[in-house]
């Protein structure tokens, strides 16, 4: 007979077990019975109402997008509302045949194949089961009355109201308030599911894209009973969204146009910032488009026809189109010069009419063929004098130069707020050697000191570099929005100011610009002696084709297209800076024949009371105090 | 058939004698164990054929994952535990290993991946062998050493259990990685850990998630955490599945609506209706009577289980046996549990009915292992 075996400790490790097991056991047993008391609960006692529930109804859990937030202008004019819309939308599950129910709408409304492509693509875009997917907007009356009468053909169709975003405004903030559009399939990835459930747009560009965490609001939902057709039956709960948050932005309905109109019809773009706070009051970039036919979903042909215009409206010249400043940079680097100590206010610089390197025979020629003679800084702004500034960038050198510029926000993003803006490019030895491997060739800095060359600027950085020179450095962010829902914007990564050796460079360099508006011989002058007040300015010109060496600039022998673009800054009232205005326009050839009327009278438009003089809070504190003169206050 | 009540008894030389003429007892199966599972997996296949909405494929598959599975148990069953529990801690390091292959390579394909894929020659998941190597790691360290276990064999199980669960969690796979840590951790209260530690881990817990609560989490991961608590509060995310599967449920009533004739689950397009909610399916057309009978099913297999640990003659496969038992209701109870809105949703499959071949796999493997330990008994005897 064999012995049960026994290994060591084992009994006692055995009933160790053996009790263990039987706690197990009778724990497991407690909580099955736990399973079934609670399918017993919904099985018996909540029978009643759960079969109800499913019996010929059912439950569904439906989002209720939030509705977008409003944006307004500075004075609470609304530049994007949302306004109630008919849509057809499509419930896949419920339509059964749903590829030959879009047929049936094609057929009824009476629309294109390439409609019937677009509805297919939209339908294919549902994200949840039993999702009525929105397939066509904007509904007339006619359409309605047509769907209603051939209901019977179209299962899982329904009409349904929609708050459909819309830009009273038009074209007029096209390109700064930008446009929502459908969420496409790249969106779709990247979005909360979840808050984004009942909602079908989203921000693309401008505003509408920069801000739409804010705009966009809280998702709601309701549990509703529906029949077997899908028919809502009754709310069984429901929680309310939380609207997206309210934008008002820093433009001016009223200025804006009036930068419109003084563009005059030409292409161009033109930029007004209040210097102390950096909001931008008017942001215009021309030809512009209506944003509305992109919400609903803009037609292919109407997209190409935009797309391909020649005039190119979709391209936003304020922020991404880039120029050389040309002499419009004149003034910043007459700054950086003093304040390097290459130049002081009273050194002076002879003027043939063009200038040399030492041991090289290329002229680097002035605008003005036959020589402005002794020229001093004053007199170099004022003339807009190119040799004087050849020999100020020759002495500088790249680096310092190159380290300056940045300071103004050349080659980098100044907005806080602008979606897509440009960097621009401040060129340097780094970058030379980095784009063509090459060195770094000192005729290239000599260009550079009057704006030309690699440099490009979009024309809100040069708003924003002239800004500067009229708060004598401090920097803050051009930003477009005003507040949201009451509370100001945040600015993250703060550029720190420009601190000169001596701040009355500052002074130099401004009284350079006024000169150029009201000196004898400035280059503005007609300008400059039409307005009510002191504005300080500096014209330039971006070249669009290349001259030759020796050749002559003949307007008459270039086309239309290859003129010159027109550029002007300037900031108004020069002693007490309160707008600041920056102007392109494209082949308008004079920045200062073309350009500088129309800062003139985005400025007047915001200086000036109906009487035509200067509004009393914009006058200068303590009248016009010479330069150097202590202010006595009363 | 004396299940339960024989829970103190020892072999006799009569019972070796009849096991030894029986041709299962041959083939190292155990009659009670493969009765139940053949049970489970017919009622299975019915289930899985409504919630699927007829897919006979899809039946296909699973059943031949079913047999695959049955195969793999019988063959497991022929190795001796001794044998196994030679390789376990090789096995361990190898899990380990593969899951920290499973991490990186994850991470390097920016998003959350838990599969070994060798084209064309392989492809599984690291953390179902984990499963099994889990209890088995555990059983094998605590049956060399004296039981209860002393501070520091408590200890070092804990990294044991504490290394793969982390790997897992980061896959991310909180649902896998749970059972994983307790099915270690079952093993370790077999091992008769003291119940003085269990309280004192559970009154530590509480603290710490309390100032974790108050000190640690930002809002928005308390939402989260509120939200997995309660998913209802969340309808249109986790909680559209709880709210469908309540009311699956609850319309099934006593007697249910009948074979095919569910409507919830079927037209109302229940999520994953075929795999983690499958017991909403038979919910609603089986009733509370096809509920009871499957929980019945797996109450007999665990008390089969519970009696397999009682009669297991060597430490590991009494330790091993009673930690594979005690993981294998607690997928049946998570399960439930979420399915019916009692507990948090995680990702856990209802064992043998719910549709997935991996898994399926893994579990009969592991019953496999039941059936070594017990019928391996009688060699043991006669050495």
């Amino acid at each position: 007979m064999p012995q049960p075996i026994r290994l060591k400790d084992h009994e006692k490790d055995a009933r160790l077990i053996r009790k263990r097991a039987l706690v197990g056991g009778v724990v497991f047993l407690v909580l099955t019975l736990v399973l079934m008391a609670r399918m017993y609960y919904l099985q018996v006692i909540q029978y009643e109402y759960h079969s109800t529930l499913a019996e010929n109804n059912r439950i569904h859990v439906q989002p209720i997008p939030p509705n977008r937030g409003l944006i307004y202008d500075r004075n609470g004019v609304i530049i994007a509302d949302n306004r109630p819309s008919f849509s057809l939308t499509l419930t896949r599950e419920r339509a059964g045949d749903w590829e030959q129910v879009l047929d049936v709408i094609v057929e009824v409304l009476e629309l294109t194949p390439d409609d019937r492509e677009l509805f297919e693509r939209r339908v294919k875009q549902g994200r949840r089961p039993f999702e009525p997917v929105p397939v066509l907007f904007e509904l007339s009356e006619e359409q309605i009355a047509r769907l209603a009468v051939n209901q019977f053909r179209l299962p899982g169709v329904e009409v349904v109201a929609q708050l459909v975003r819309h830009y009273p405004q038009r074209e007029h903030f096209a390109h700064s308030v930008g446009y929502v559009g459908r969420i496409n399939e790249r969106e779709l990835k990247q979005l909360d599911p979840v808050e984004y459930s009942g909602t079908h747009h989203i921000g693309k560009t401008g505003i509408e894209r920069f801000y739409e965490d804010e705009l966009h609001g809280k998702v709601g939902y309701e549990e509703v009973e529906t029949n077997a057709r899908g028919r809502v039956l009754r709310v069984l709960n429901r929680t309310d969204p939380l609207p997206g948050r309210d934008v008002m932005l820093t433009l001016d309905v009223h200025l804006q146009e009036v930068a419109e109109k003084a563009l005059g019809g030409r292409r161009g773009a033109v930029v007004a910032i209040q210097p102390q706070t950096g909001e931008v009051l008017a942001m215009v970039s021309q030809p512009s488009f209506d944003p509305n036919p992109f919400v609903t979903g803009i037609s292919f042909k109407a997209y190409a026809e935009l797309r391909d215009s020649i005039d190119r409206p979709l391209y936003n010249r304020v922020l991404r189109g880039l120029y050389p400043p040309g002499s419009t940079i004149k003034p910043m680097v007459a700054v950086a010069g003093l304040d390097a100590g290459v130049v002081t206010p009273s050194s002076r610089v002879f003027d043939p009419g063009f200038y040399q390197l030492p041991n090289n025979s290329h002229k680097y020629r002035n605008w003005n063929r036959t020589g402005d003679g002794w020229v001093d800084l004053n007199m170099a702004i004022m003339r807009s004098n190119d040799t004087y500034f050849y020999d100020l960038a020759h002495k500088m050198g790249i680096d310092r130069l190159h380290d300056y510029m940045s300071r103004f926000g050349i080659g980098q993003r100044v907005s806080l707020d602008m979606f897509e803006e440009t960097a621009g490019l401040m060129p340097s030895r780094e970058w030379k050697r980095a784009r063509y491997r090459q060195p770094w060739y000192p005729g290239e800095t000599l260009i550079l000191g009057i704006g030309q060359g690699y440099m490009q600027a979009t024309p809100l950085q040069l708003a924003q570099a002239t800004a500067l020179v009229a708060t004598k450095g401090k920097w803050i962010r051009p930003h477009l929005a005003r507040t949201i829902d009451g509370s100001q914007p945040h600015d993250p990564d703060p550029i720190p100011d420009i601190v000169l050796r001596d701040p009355k460079y500052w002074d130099y360099a401004r009284q350079g610009m006024e000169a150029v508006m009201h000196g004898a011989r400035g280059t503005a002058r007609k300008v400059g002696d039409a307005a009510a007040y002191r504005i300080a300015g500096k014209s330039g010109t971006a070249q669009v084709v290349a001259i030759k060496q020796g050749e002559k600039y003949d307007r008459s022998k270039v086309q239309e297209r290859h003129r010159d673009h027109a550029l002007f800054v300037g900031f108004a009232p020069a002693d007490n800076p309160q707008i600041v205005v920056s102007v392109m326009v494209e082949n308008g050839e004079s920045g200062s024949g073309v350009g500088a009327p129309v800062v003139k009278q985005v400025m007047d438009a915001w200086l000036l009371d109906e009487n035509g003089q200067l509004k009393a809070e914009y006058a200068t504190p303590g009248a016009t105090a010479p330069l150097n003169a202590e202010v006595k206050q009363p | 058939m004396s299940l339960i009540g024989s829970f103190d008894r020892t072999l006799s030389s009569d019972d070796v004698l009849r096991r030894r003429s029986s041709l299962l007892q041959r083939l190292h199966i155990d009659g009670i164990l493969l009765l139940l599972l053949l049970l489970l997996a017919t009622g299975s296949l019915f289930v899985l054929y409504s919630a699927s909405g007829k897919n006979v494929d899809l039946l296909m598959k699973q059943a031949s994952s079913f047999g695959i599975g049955l195969v793999a148990m019988v063959v497991i069953a022929q190795f001796e535990p001794r044998f196994m529990a030679r390789w376990v801690p090789l096995g361990y390091l190898c899990g380990v290993g593969l899951l920290v292959v499973v991490d990186v390579m994850g991470h390097n394909a920016m998003g959350a991946t838990r599969w070994i894929n060798i084209p064309g020659v392989i492809r599984f998941q690291p953390s179902e062998f984990m499963k099994i190597l889990m209890p088995a790691t555990i059983a094998w360290y605590l049956s060399k050493r004296t039981l209860p276990p002393s501070l520091k064999h408590v200890s070092v199980s804990l990294g044991l259990i504490v290394t793969p669960f982390v790997l897992i969690l980061l896959q991310p796979d909180l649902g896998t990685s749970l059972l994983i840590l307790a099915s270690g951790a079952f093993v370790l209260f077999m091992a008769g850990l003291q119940w003085r530690w269990i309280a004192g881990a559970v009154a530590a817990i509480v603290p710490i998630a309390v100032a974790m609560w108050f000190f640690v989490l930002h809002d928005y991961q308390k939402r989260r955490v509120l939200t997995f608590i309660n998913p209802e509060s969340d309808p249109l995310g986790a909680g559209w599945n709880i709210i469908q599967s309540k009311a699956a449920i609850g319309s099934g009533g006593v007697f249910g609506k009948g074979w095919l004739l569910g409507t919830q689950s079927h037209l109302d397009f229940l999520p994953e209706s075929h795999t983690d909610f499958i017991i909403a399916v038979l919910a609603e057309e089986f009733g509370l009577i096809g509920v009871c009978l499957l929980l019945l099913l797996y109450i007999l297999l665990i008390a089969r289980g519970l009696v397999i640990t009682v009669q297991a003659q060597t430490l590991f496969g009494k330790l091993l046996a009673g930690g594979l038992t005690m993981t294998f209701f607690v997928y049946v109870f998570i399960n439930i549990g979420m399915v019916s809105g009692l507990l948090p949703v995680v990702g856990v499959p209802l064992p043998f009915i719910s549709y997935g071949g991996t898994s399926l796999i893994t579990l009969l493997s592991s019953f496999g292992i039941l059936m070594s330990i017990h019928t391996h008994r009688k060699w043991i005897a006669q050495a």
